[in-house]
């Protein structure tokens, strides 16, 4: 009795361990063909950048294949990275992203040690804040920073409007939440013995940050830097709004506004432009990769 | 004479000691400190958040001129513009509309990749996450420049299949499907990364007792998957919501709401009347209308993320 179920039990599992082998290796052929697809659907428009910034307006207006380029050039890129304007806006961009993530994280590292660590009146109601904080799009508050911007400027005599550093101090409201709210949870992980051990040792609240937090903490730290970084170089609405004069402009903003001459559009070097104004972000991306989707999906963030 | 100032403060110190222990006590007290750490980010929020919040509700009760108070009259006369409604319908339209796109393109790419072997996982991830890191303004002009109206590398390859000139951007339907495909193409990798986070945490040995049970791969779709994943998909559809619905760089390069408002969002629109037209009240009033939404959004996270806390 027993042994007739064991023969019957035999060939029927082998029969389903072949057929799933075939379900598998059909799934996973399906799963490439719909990748690449996908991949080409995901890469077309900078694929399509590169194509275009490597052609001469010639070969642009030429009613030739789009798709490839015949005549391959860089003169757009030579045209652009020796004109003043470019690197204007690139040197700009540079250097408020870099002012920011600095002050993100002068912010924003204490604040979640802080929140993480220290419990303090109303200190729940400070994370949850930050939080919603972080849930407050630009495009609700552009206009009373606008306004404000202005009044303060007409109380104080201090030029604001139209200057490439007051996007220094906006940015932060666009940063700043998000980080502190990685960081609240990078640091809530780091177990609790590691710092009583070292309060005992008579180290200092600030030193326990600098000598145990930091380190421990670190591929938070350089996610929220990524993201702090990414999100001031790609910010459009802010300097929109608060900049005109074209020396005050971001890369962003500068390619829309200068490289667009009326109805004529430079196809080839408004390509090159935003190919080498998404080339910071990329080649962090390219180097950092791991550290940029930990930080994505430590908090969930914006989609 | 260091060491006669120390000897003369050593004395001085002594004098007074439990009034500057005190104050030294409470200087370094755990819960003094901490407020002094949190006080830059405090003064951030109140500053350059919750007070602008404020100040747009009082700026959009003010006239044109802002010199007068007009109380909700602001509101009245949006509400008899053709356009504000417009503005609504699309504004809803799009976020809704890109947001399921999103979330469904996310979610079958997501099983894509993980069905693959981890080997690979690493290049392709990176290959789909890409329009997520360039930034948005950029590549909407490549966009722009593949919808143009007479070198459009769209039209000229489906020419090849007899499918006419399409008006991409200068007829509402195609401008609306247009910024649509856009955000959707912009968005899905956040989607994707996400969900591939959700699907690793899922235990194999969950998949391995369904296996055992019998069920086929839908019931463990939808009795595994699902159910394991249902607090990521929630709050991740829902931040893309709000931010869907502020959306501003796309709409505002592609089409700059054209044709005849029909792409209008409530930022886009609100950038032209405060900012172009320079109306700032009516500006003002037009983007709180993002408000209500927002909020609703928010607090649904809120109780997720509440229950994430919990749980953890």
């Amino acid at each position: 009795m027993s042994t007739l179920a064991i023969d019957k039990a035999g060939p029927s599992r082998k029969v389903k361990l072949g057929s799933m082998s075939r379900d598998r290796a059909w799934a996973l052929r399906w799963s490439y063909f719909f990748l690449v697809l996908f991949a080409i659907f995901f890469l077309t428009p900078p694929v399509y950048m590169l194509i275009t910034s490597l052609k001469s307006s010639a070969e642009i207006s030429a009613a030739t294949n789009p798709w490839w380029v015949f005549h391959p050039t860089l003169s757009n890129y030579v045209e652009l990275l020796t004109s003043n304007q470019f690197l204007r806006f690139f040197w700009n961009s540079s250097i408020i992203s870099i002012t920011v993530v600095i002050v993100t994280m002068m912010i924003s590292i204490p604040a979640a040690f802080a929140l993480a660590r220290m419990k303090f009146w109303g200190s729940a109601t400070l994370a949850t804040g930050v939080f919603l904080t972080y849930l407050i799009p630009d495009s609700l508050l552009f206009i009373p920073l606008f306004k404000m911007l202005a009044v303060v400027q007409d109380l104080t005599g201090i030029t604001l409007l139209n200057r490439w550093y007051v996007l220094v101090f906006i940015y932060p409201t666009l940063t700043v939440p998000f980080c502190t709210w990685i960081m609240i949870g990078y640091f809530a992980s780091i177990p609790k013995e590691l710092d009583e051990a070292a309060l005992i040792d008579g180290a200092s609240w600030l030193q326990t940050l600098t000598r145990i937090f930091i380190p421990v903490a670190l591929p938070g730290l350089i996610a929220a830097t990524i993201f702090a970084f990414t999100v001031s170089w790609a910010q459009f609405l802010y300097p929109l709004v608060f900049t005109t004069s074209v020396d005050q402009l971001v890369l962003p903003v500068g390619i829309t506004t200068t490289l667009i001459k009326g109805d004529v559009f430079n196809w080839g070097q408004i390509m090159t432009g935003a190919l080498l104004g998404a080339a910071p972000p990329l080649i962090i991306y390219a180097f950092l990769m791991d550290y940029y989707i930990a930080g994505l999906t430590a908090g969930a963030t914006k989609g | 004479m260091a060491d006669v100032v120390l000897e003369q403060g050593r004395p001085a110190r002594a004098a007074s000691p439990s009034r500057r222990a005190s104050l030294r006590n409470t200087l370094q007290r755990k819960s003094t400190v901490a407020f002094f750490l949190a006080l830059p980010l405090i003064l951030l929020i109140a500053m350059l958040v919750l007070y602008p919040a404020f100040y747009s509700l009082y700026l959009a009760t003010l006239n044109k001129a802002m010199t007068k108070f007009v109380g909700l009259s602001n509101f009245t006369f949006l509400f008899k513009r053709e356009t504000f409604w417009m503005v609504v319908k699309q504004s809803c339209i799009f976020a809704i509309t890109a947001v399921v796109f999103k979330a469904l393109i996310g979610f079958i790419v997501a099983h894509f990749v993980h069905n693959i072997p981890a080997r690979g996982q690493r290049k392709w991830r990176g290959m789909l996450l890409v329009p997520w890191v360039i930034p948005p303004a950029m590549s909407t002009l490549a966009w722009l420049w593949l919808f143009d109206p007479s070198y459009s590398a769209f039209n000229y390859t489906l020419s090849f299949f007899g499918v006419g000139p399409i008006p991409w951007l200068g007829d509402t339907f195609w401008a609306r499907f247009a910024v649509i495909l856009v955000n959707v193409w912009y968005g899905a990798p956040f989607f994707l990364i996400m969900y591939l986070a959700a699907l690793k945490s899922v235990p194999d040995q969950l998949y391995e007792a369904a296996a055992i049970d019998g069920a086929n791969w839908w019931q463990k779709m939808w009795y595994v998957t699902l159910p394991m994943m249902r607090n990521i998909i929630a709050i991740t559809t829902l931040f893309s919501l709000i931010v869907t619905f502020a959306n501003f760089d796309i709409v505002r390069i592609l089409t700059s709401g054209g044709p005849l408002d029909t792409t209008h969002l409530f930022a886009t629109w609100a950038f032209q009347v405060g900012i172009q037209s320079s109306d700032i009240p009516l500006g003002a009033c037009v983007s709180l209308f993002m408000v209500p939404i927002l909020a609703v959004a928010a607090i649904f996270i809120l109780r997720d993320v509440s229950k994430r806390g919990n749980e953890a």
